[in-house]
């Protein structure tokens, strides 16, 4: 019983501990989006609280909790409320196979990126129940469609999945990152090259960002599926699809770009020069990258009409993983070297 | 083996609760003052004319039909792509078997339109 109650403490605190920087990276994130948009298209962006606009997205925060949360007269209350819970739910559970370091993880599961998988196709439910919910045409039609893209996106995402799978011949994310080792071309992304762009170009469509934001294409349907949620019940919405970029970029990060290996392993002199930095450092750092990449994308490319978009998915994107997984299959079976040899 | 999912039930747990608490946060603290205008739902100005839980494409069907499909199959090349190390050739022409028949069929409902938005 005591042993019990330990353990659930440790885990407890394991979870805060992840959870609270991921909190605040998705607080600053949504400062990070304002500037760097900003600066791209020659704005300052936020500026006024705080010193350089720092403390915006505290601001923000205490904003949101002190709005009224509308329950529209016609919606149905309980799935009103519940829909934004379920939308965030999987976001943050998704997080717990997440390893941040050989042995840095809370908890390092075999089955872990089926786990991923998983969790991460719930979050539609959020969606698909918040525009129905809502009992307003825009929530509707807005919920609608983002369902049929995330579900689209899915599969083009799955097929990448399971090419990492052949090329690890693993499931467990920390196995994963570790059967990349060797050098900067023995990562993932140069023999799974397609699926990586592939994963890139579905994660952007999963989380709705640009340039598949369909779902909230302010200029036709309003916000979409969230458009009748005000204060901390959209705010819930928002965090989720914050914390769900952070965890696509670091997912793309660990299976594509090596996770916390060092860029210079196998390079002599550079190698032992940048051996003192830390793996989280290099996961971070390339997390970041894709994060940046993230905010580029929105800031430079034009919405996607709802045809092209699942033209995009259906016969570019899904032709493409399964050809590239007939070609890792045979890579694999052949042992081409210097990735899929040995093993 | 078993115990290393206890943190996941933690973390799911977590996550809803987490949800559900901020929430009940803004319930909590923020103003409600409810008027008819506030709660109609949103519209351009005018009343909406009929119930909009309305009926929809059929496409949004078969789009969802589609995907578990496919996603099954997902589900069933996860495991092969693990052990496809060990069971060799004879795996891999096992699955390019189940493959091409899934393409026979992806290239079936192409040809027949499903995935025409227009």
């Amino acid at each position: 019983m005591l042993d019990a109650l330990l353990t659930l403490v440790i885990v407890l605190l394991k979870i805060v501990a992840l959870l609270v920087p991921l909190m605040v990276a998705v607080a600053y994130l949504t400062f990070a989006e304002r500037k760097i948009i900003g600066y791209i298209q020659g704005r300052v962006g936020p500026l006024h609280v705080g010193p350089r606009g720092w403390l915006q997205p505290i601001a923000d925060a205490v904003k949101l909790i002190f709005k009224e949360i509308i329950i529209p007269a016609g919606a149905n209350r309980f799935l009103f409320l519940l829909a934004p819970m379920l939308a965030m739910g999987p976001s943050i559970a998704a997080w717990a196979v997440m390893p941040f370091g050989d042995n840095l993880y809370v908890t390092d599961i075999d089955a872990g990126l089926l786990y991923v998988l998983a969790v991460t196709s719930l979050s539609v439910y959020g969606i698909i129940i918040a525009g129905w919910a809502s009992n307003s045409k825009y929530a509707f039609l807005g919920a609608l469609r983002s369902a049929a893209q995330v579900v689209s996106y899915e599969i083009a995402m799955g097929f990448a999945l399971v090419g990492v799978l052949l090329a690890a011949g693993s499931m467990n994310l920390r196995e994963i990152v570790l059967s990349q080792e060797g050098s900067l071309l023995h990562w993932f992304w140069l023999p799974l090259l397609p699926l990586f762009v592939v994963y890139f170009i579905a994660g952007l469509a999963e989380t709705n960002r640009a340039p598949f934001d369909l779902a909230e294409g302010e200029s036709e349907i309003v916000a979409g599926f969230h458009v009748e949620y005000s204060g901390m019940s959209f705010g819930v919405f928002f965090l989720a699809e914050y914390a769900n970029m952070i965890l696509i970029s670091m997912l793309t990060s660990l299976m594509f770009l090596g996770g916390w290996l060092s860029p210079f392993q196998g390079i002599p002199l550079l190698e032992s020069l940048f051996s003192w930095v830390p793996g989280i450092v290099w996961l971070l750092l390339k997390t970041s990258f894709f994060l940046l990449l993230f905010l580029w994308i929105r800031a430079t490319f034009p919405r996607y009409r709802y045809d092209q978009l699942m033209r995009l998915g259906w016969k570019i994107l899904i032709p493409i993983t399964i050809v590239w997984l007939l070609v890792v299959g045979a890579a694999v079976v052949g042992g081409l070297g210097p990735w899929f040899d040995g093993a | 083996m078993l115990e290393n999912y206890f943190p996941i039930l933690v973390f799911l747990v977590i996550g809803f609760v987490l949800g559900g608490v901020m929430i009940g946060l803004g319930l909590v603290l923020a103003p409600r003052r409810p008027d008819e205008q506030k709660l109609s739902a949103y519209e351009c100005g005018f009343e909406p004319f009929e119930d909009s839980r309305m009926k929809f494409d059929v496409r949004y069907y078969l789009v969802a039909i589609l995907f578990i499909i496919f996603d099954l199959e997902i589900a069933f090349l996860f495991p092969w792509a693990v052990v496809l190390d060990e069971i060799g050739l004879f795996g891999f022409l096992a699955m390019v078997l189940f493959l091409g028949i899934l393409v026979i069929g992806f290239i079936y409902e192409w040809m027949k339109g499903a995935l025409e938005w227009e």
